[in-house]
């Protein structure tokens, strides 16, 4: 969190008031959370068009609608699980804001029947939110259990089938998907996953309606979203804006550029670079034509001095390593992409070597549990058009960011 | 089979590569020896003169890797 005035283009609502993560000022500020039944909670999520959190951007009353249409008991887990280097919203929202995200987490539970909630949450985080259940407990406002469970600080652990699997006591990878969670999950009940953020925003929906959450956003993208902005920015940190939001002012109210941008990274690990065009709209309609998506609200700030070729490759080593072992395709195919994209960006290329990262990436896309092939696999492809000079320079021995020239776009 | 798709669960696959012997049309090896589609869909689609020897591939499975499944 950051301490600097938040320009007007900027809205809070997740992060307004104290943030002190006590429960008298929650209720203070927030009032209890109202009671809704099934029929009227996923109809208000339905017209306020709120979308998960963690990434996917799935519309949120389509997955509870899912799980209430098995008419069986439900298990809802919180994920707080944040596996994402470049993120900290989630953790931030933990430490701050707990009783949105445990009011959105009963306010679900009630609606689809569950029996028990699990939080699924970096163990460091663990003894904060022991006390606001604590406190909660006193004051009558978790009439369903929450079980904390501890989730490993590892990259494929906030998967949805891996956070089932963590919940459900076996190791925390993603599983092959052969029925839907929402169909069988923990304990082959009915699961609901959703991310800590979409739940805090449950809250604040319940309270203040489906037309209030749609004065923030743009008309198909309504709402707010936590952005963890890093990089070259003066003030690294937490904020929280409407979709559509310019870059430019989210960097402005992250203390402004300290450098020259050569570009951003949006979406996280598994997002895209996109050209640090401060009109640019942090939106999926409008980064759709780079071949990035707001994903979990990831924005990195790459200086002019830094080689894109070089952050990446660091990145793409970082995910080959976050590989959980299991499938052949991502196992072999992710170092073996890390090492092509390195051996680019240290300047021991070959002429074929773009080319082979490409090959590379097209190989591993789609084959796999989960999504981190296709993932790093969209990260490595993004940067070989979005530094596409730099690509050319490096095949001839050269390093634009080395010599000063930026990246040239 | 009009539909069925081919289904790998690729935390099962060994890269026996019994299958691409079995299914050439369909399926290939990749450079460690994994089913690779030919067609380079996800679930590749089964086509009808092709149903009796995806069965086959899937019998023959050592891991039980694959499934059909309908999309």
């Amino acid at each position: 969190m950051n301490g600097t005035a938040i320009p007007v283009r900027l809205e809070r609502r997740l992060l307004a008031g104290s943030g002190d993560g006590r429960l008298d000022s929650h209720l203070a500020e927030h009032g209890r959370p109202p009671a809704l039944d099934r029929p009227r909670l996923i109809g208000l999520l339905r017209d306020a068009g709120l979308t998960g959190r963690g990434g996917a951007g799935f519309p949120t009353w389509r997955k509870m609608a899912a799980v209430a249409a098995t008419g069986r008991a439900a298990v809802v887990i919180a994920n707080g699980a944040e596996g994402e280097p470049a993120s900290g919203k989630d953790r931030a929202l933990l430490a701050y804001r707990p009783h949105l995200v445990l009011d959105g987490l009963q306010l679900v539970a009630g609606a689809v029947g569950a029996r028990t909630t699990y939080l699924y949450l970096p163990a460091a985080a663990g003894a904060a939110m022991d006390a606001a259940l604590a406190a909660r407990r006193g004051a009558g406002l978790d009439p369903i259990t929450v079980a904390v469970r501890a989730a490993p600080e590892t990259f494929v652990a906030s998967e949805e089938s891996a956070v089932v699997a963590a919940v459900s006591g076996r190791p925390a990878v993603p599983a092959d998907k052969r029925v839907r969670t929402t169909e069988k999950g923990v304990g082959g009940a009915p699961t609901l996953v959703q991310n800590v953020e979409t739940l805090a925003h449950i809250a604040l929906i319940a309270r203040h309606g489906a037309a209030w959450f749609r004065g923030a956003g743009t008309a198909d993208e309504p709402g707010t979203f936590l952005a963890t902005v890093g990089g070259a920015v003066a003030a690294p940190g937490v904020l929280e804006a409407g979709y559509g939001v310019r870059l430019g002012d989210l960097v402005d109210a992250a203390g402004g550029a300290t450098d020259r941008l050569s570009a951003v990274l949006i979406g996280g690990y598994h997002g895209g670079w996109v050209p640090a065009d401060p009109d640019l709209q942090i939106s999926r309609a409008a980064l759709a034509p780079h071949g990035a998506s707001p994903g979990a609200g990831v924005v990195l700030a790459l200086p002019a001095v830094a080689c894109g070729l070089t952050e990446t490759a660091r990145i793409a080593g970082y995910l080959a390593g976050q590989v959980a072992g299991q499938c052949g395709p991502c196992i072999n195919g992710l170092p073996r992409l890390a090492d092509t994209l390195a051996s680019l960006a240290q300047r021991r290329a070959r002429p074929g070597l773009p080319a082979e990262v490409d090959r590379l990436a097209a190989l591993v896309t789609g084959r796999g549990a989960c999504r981190h092939p296709d993932g790093t696999a969209r990260l490595i492809r993004s940067c070989l058009r979005t530094f596409e000079a730099d690509v050319t320079a490096h095949l001839a021995g050269r390093c634009l960011a080395a010599e000063g020239y930026g990246h040239a776009r | 089979m009009p539909g069925n798709r081919l289904h790998i669960d690729w935390t099962a696959c060994d890269g026996r590569g019994i299958c691409a012997e079995l299914l050439p049309e369909l399926l290939a090896e990749d450079d460690w020896g994994y089913p690779v589609a030919r067609d380079g869909a996800t679930e590749p689609a089964v086509p009808d003169h092709l149903a009796d020897a995806a069965r086959r591939a899937i019998d023959r499975c050592p891991t039980l890797a694959l499934r059909l499944a309908r999309r």
